[in-house]
C-alpha cells in the first residue's frame, strides 16, 4: 500500500485534535461554558483553569472546546451548503457547456465573486440580525460559486473522454451521464476543495464573529472571544493567544489535509510518483 | 568645549521654544455620536455633551460641581412669593449667524419647549411657568403657577437653552446658538468639528478647534487614545485599560461622578413584565457587585433606587433587592413563570454589552432565558426608546435629578402608577426642602418597593486625557463635554 504524505498525517493530527475537542464539548467541559464566576476572573493559566479564565470568570478552555464546535459546525454546514448548491450548478454548465444555460451559470457565478463577501454577510445580518444561522447563510453563499467552478472545470475534461462519449452513444441522457460518470470521477477534486473551503469557513466565522455578526452571546465563539480579548492584551495575554492559536492551528490542519489529499488523490499527481 | 556646548544649547533651545508654542485644538473622543443636534428636540445624552455650554446657552448652567451659575442672564431676581423669576440678560450678545440676542429670543424659546405640541425631551422642565414676558430687551420675567425650589436648576439644562427663532428650524442639522464655539462641521459617522466663535460674549476660550470623534468599539477607543489621536475621552468605554493609562505619565485618569443610574429597563407592556413578582425575581436575581465587577472593572456604586448617591437626599435601597437567586426562583414558581423567555437589547455602551452578558448569566441562573440583540445606537433609540419594542434593556439615565420618568406613563418603559404620579406632582409644588427630602425619599422607595426595574450602579465617570489638558469636568452634572475652560497647560 502507498504512503500517503506526511502532511496529509499532520493535517489530519491537528484537524483530529479540534474535532475531538468539539465532540467532546457535547458531552462535557471542564467548567459549564456559560457559568460566570466575577471572583475568579482574569486569570492566567493554572492547575484549576488550564487555560485560565476571561474578565467574566468563564473558563477558557470549555470555552475554546465549544468554540471549536460552532466554527466546526458553521464550516461543515456552510461548505455543505456550497457543494450542494454549487457541484450540481457545475456540471449543469459542463454539460451544457458553450450554450445559454452555461453562459447563465457562470456569469451569475462571477457576480457573486465579484461582491465582497463581509459586505454581502453585513447585508444580511443587517436584515436578518446577527446569529450563527444567517453566517452560516452568508458564508454558504459564497462557496457556491467555488464548487461551481470546480465542479465545471473538472467535468469539462471528462465530457472529452472517449468513456463519456460512449455512454451518450449509448443513449444517456446529460443528466444521467453527469450523476453517474462524471460526479464519481471529480469526486477527489470536490474533497480537495472541501477540506480547503473548510478552512476558509472557519476563518469566516472568526471574522464574522470578531466584528459581532456571527454567533451571540452566550454563545462562546473564537472571533468573539479574541474581538473582547483585545482590549485587555497587555494585562491577559492568555485571552487572545490561545483563540488566535485554536483559529490557526485549525486552518493550519485543514490546509495541511487539504495539500496531502490532493497528492494522494489526484490521478495526475499519483501517475507522476 | 563645555562652553560651546551651552551656547549650543542655548541657540537650540530659542530655536526649539516657537515649536513648543501651546496648542489650540483639542480632539475630543465619545462612544456614542449625536443622532441629531439640537438639545431642544432629542433625548440622546450625546447631543448634549457636544452642544451644551459649547454652542448653546441657556439663562443659568451647571458649573463642573454641579453648581448653578450665571448663564445668559447675568442674576436673578426672586420674588418674595417665589412666583416671579426677572433675568437681566447679558448685553452684546450675539446667534453665530449674526442675528443679535434679545429677551424676544428668551420668550420664544420657553414657549416653544411647554408648548402643547412641543418636541422637548424634558417637557416637565417648563411645567411650572405660567407667562414668560420680555419687559424690556434685556429683561425677562418669567411668572410659574407654584413656586419651584428647583426652577433655576432646570433652566441650566442642556434641553433648556436659548435658541433664536430665526435659525430653529436647522438646528438639528446645524446648530446656531450663543456659545464661545460655533458648529463647523459633521461628517456623520466619524466626526464632529467646532471652531471658536470670534464674537463670544465672554471670555474667550483657549481652544481654536474642537473635534469631537465617534468612536464606540472599546479597542479602538484603546488604539486612538495610544496613538494620540484623541486628546481626551471624557467616558472611556473600556475601563480595563485605565490602569494602564494610569501607569502612563502621559496620561491622566479622571474619575468621577456621573448622574447615570444605570439599570435594567423592563417593558411593562410585556404581560409576565406587568407582574410585580416577575419584576421582584428579576431584580433578585442580579448580583449588582458582579456587573460593576465584571463589566465596569469595579468603576460603579450600586444602587437600589434611581437617585444619585452623591446627591444629599440619596437613600440607601439596596438591601430591598438583595441579590437572592432562590427568592427569585420561588416568586417565578409562584407568578407560573418558569421558563420564562425574554427579549434583552443592548446599546454600544461597555456597560450594556458586557453588563448584558453578565445580567443574563444571572437571569439564567434562576430559570429566565434570555435572547440578547446588540443594537447600533440609532437603532437603540428607534427600536427601544421610541418604538418601545424591547422586554428588557440596559441604559444609563445620565440627566440630573430624572426620578420623574418614573411618574411619564408614555416614557418608553411605560411604568403607569397613580402613586408615583401623584408624589410627583406633590413635589412640583412644595418648595419647602425638608419637605421636598421627605417627598423625594417616598418617590425613591415607591419605585424601589414596585421594582419597576432592576437597579443596577451609578455610572462612573471614566475618563482619559493627555496629560497636559487641564480644565475637562471631572463629574458629569449632566451630561456635557463643556470646552469652554479647556486649555493645554503646555
Amino acid at each position: 500500500m502507498r504512503r500517503a504524505p506526511l502532511t496529509l498525517w499532520i493535517g489530519a493530527a491537528l484537524t483530529g485534535v479540534f474535532a475531538l475537542a468539539a465532540v467532546l464539548s457535547l458531552l462535557w467541559t471542564p467548567y459549564d461554558v456559560t457559568a460566570m464566576n466575577i471572583g475568579a476572573r482574569l486569570q492566567a493559566p493554572n492547575a484549576q483553569h488550564w487555560f485560565g479564565t476571561d474578565h467574566f470568570g468563564r473558563d477558557v478552555l470549555s470555552m475554546i472546546m465549544v468554540g471549536a464546535r460552532i466554527s466546526i459546525a458553521v464550516a461543515v454546514v456552510a461548505v455543505g451548503m456550497g457543494m450542494v448548491l454549487g457541484v450540481p450548478l457545475g456540471l449543469l454548465a459542463a454539460a451544457n457547456r458553450g450554450g445559454l444555460v452555461d453562459e447563465v451559470i457562470m456569469r451569475g457565478n462571477d457576480l457573486i465573486f465579484a461582491f465582497p463577501a463581509l459586505v454581502i454577510a453585513i447585508l444580511i445580518t443587517a436584515v436578518f440580525g446577527p446569529s450563527a444561522v444567517n453566517a452560516i447563510i452568508a458564508i454558504g453563499i459564497f462557496n457556491t460559486p467555488v464548487f461551481a467552478r470546480v465542479a465545471r472545470g473538472g467535468a469539462l475534461s471528462l465530457w472529452t473522454l472517449d468513456y463519456i462519449r460512449a455512454a451518450e452513444v449509448s443513449g444517456k441522457g446529460k443528466l444521467r451521464i453527469s450523476a453517474e460518470h462524471i460526479l464519481p470521477n471529480i469526486a477527489n477534486l470536490l474533497i480537495v476543495q472541501g477540506t480547503i473551503q473548510f478552512s476558509l469557513g472557519i476563518l469566516a466565522e472568526a471574522a464574522l464573529s470578531y466584528v459581532g455578526l456571527g454567533a451571540q452571546p452566550p454563545m462562546p465563539s473564537w472571533g468573539r472571544m479574541l474581538a473582547e480579548a483585545q482590549t485587555m492584551i497587555s494585562f491577559a495575554p492568555h485571552l487572545a493567544i490561545l483563540p488566535g492559536l485554536a483559529i490557526v492551528l485549525t486552518v493550519l490542519g485543514l490546509n495541511l489535509m487539504g495539500d496531502g489529499l490532493r497528492d494522494s488523490l489526484d490521478p495526475k499527481l499519483r501517475r507522476a510518483r | 568645549m563645555l562652553r560651546r556646548l551651552k551656547i549650543g544649547l542655548a541657540v537650540l533651545a530659542l530655536v526649539a521654544t516657537p515649536a513648543l508654542a501651546q496648542r489650540t485644538d483639542i480632539s475630543v473622543g465619545m462612544v456614542l455620536e449625536p443622532p441629531n443636534l439640537d438639545p431642544t428636540s432629542g433625548a440622546a445624552a450625546a447631543i448634549r455633551e457636544v452642544t451644551y455650554s459649547n454652542i448653546f446657552e441657556g439663562l443659568t448652567r451647571f458649573g463642573p460641581d454641579g453648581s448653578i451659575l450665571p448663564g445668559l442672564a447675568h442674576g436673578w431676581d426672586v420674588s418674595d412669593d417665589g412666583l416671579t423669576y426677572t433675568f437681566p440678560l447679558r448685553e452684546g450678545v450675539q446667534f453665530h449667524d449674526g442675528t443679535p440676542f434679545s429677551a424676544e429670543d428668551v420668550v420664544f424659546s420657553l414657549e416653544r419647549a411647554r408648548a402643547e405640541d412641543s418636541t422637548n425631551a424634558q417637557k416637565q422642565l417648563f411645567a411650572a411657568i405660567e407667562t414668560v414676558t420680555a419687559l424690556d430687551p434685556l429683561t425677562v420675567e418669567v411668572t410659574l403657577s407654584q413656586p419651584q425650589g428647583a426652577f433655576l436648576f432646570n433652566m441650566a439644562w442642556g434641553d433648556a437653552v436659548i435658541m433664536s427663532p430665526a435659525s430653529v428650524a436647522s438646528n438639528a442639522t446645524n446648530p446656531v446658538g450663543s456659545g464661545a464655539f460655533r458648529f463647523l462641521r459633521w461628517v456623520q459617522g466619524d466626526r464632529l468639528e467646532l471652531e471658536r466663535n470670534p464674537d463670544y460674549w465672554g471670555e474667550a476660550p483657549a481652544l481654536e478647534r474642537a473635534t469631537f470623534r465617534f468612536i464606540s468599539d472599546p479597542s479602538a477607543a484603546f488604539a486612538a487614545m495610544m496613538a494620540g489621536d484623541v486628546d481626551a475621552f471624557p467616558n472611556f468605554p473600556a475601563p480595563e485599560s485605565l490602569a494602564q493609562f494610569e501607569a502612563d505619565p502621559r496620561f491622566n485618569v479622571i474619575v468621577g461622578s456621573t448622574e447615570g443610574e444605570t439599570i435594567l429597563s423592563m417593558n411593562h407592556q410585556n404581560p409576565a413584565l406587568a407582574d410585580i413578582r416577575v419584576r421582584q425575581a428579576i431584580s433578585h436575581a442580579i448580583n449588582r457587585q458582579d456587573i460593576i465587577d465584571g463589566a465596569m472593572f469595579g468603576y460603579g456604586t450600586p444602587i437600589g433606587s434611581h437617585f444619585a448617591p452623591h446627591h444629599p437626599d440619596y437613600l440607601d435601597l439596596t438591601a430591598n433587592s438583595p441579590h437572592d437567586p432562590e427568592a427569585a426562583r420561588a416568586l417565578l414558581a409562584e407568578a407560573g413563570q418558569e421558563g420564562l423567555t425574554l427579549r434583552l437589547m443592548l446599546p454600544p455602551p461597555t456597560y450594556a454589552r458586557r453588563g448584558g452578558e453578565i445580567v443574563a448569566a444571572q437571569l439564567r441562573a434562576v430559570g429566565i432565558a434570555t435572547e440578547i440583540t446588540n443594537l447600533e445606537w440609532a437603532q437603540w433609540l428607534e427600536q427601544v426608546f421610541r418604538g418601545h419594542d424591547f422586554d428588557l434593556t440596559i441604559i444609563s439615565h445620565t440627566e440630573p435629578m430624572d426620578i420623574g420618568i418614573y411618574a411619564r406613563d408614555e416614557y418608553y418603559f411605560q411604568y403607569d402608577s397613580a402613586d408615583m404620579k401623584a408624589i410627583m406632582a406633590e413635589l412640583e409644588v412644595t418648595s419647602d426642602p425638608e419637605a421636598r427630602t421627605a417627598l423625594l425619599h417616598r418617590a425613591q422607595r415607591h419605585i424601589a418597593e414596585d421594582f419597576v426595574v432592576a437597579f443596577l450602579f451609578q455610572l462612573a465617570k471614566t475618563g482619559v486625557a493627555n496629560a497636559d489638558i487641564e480644565g475637562l469636568w471631572e463629574n458629569a452634572p449632566v451630561p456635557a463635554n463643556d470646552l469652554t475652560g479647556v486649555r493645554w497647560a503646555r
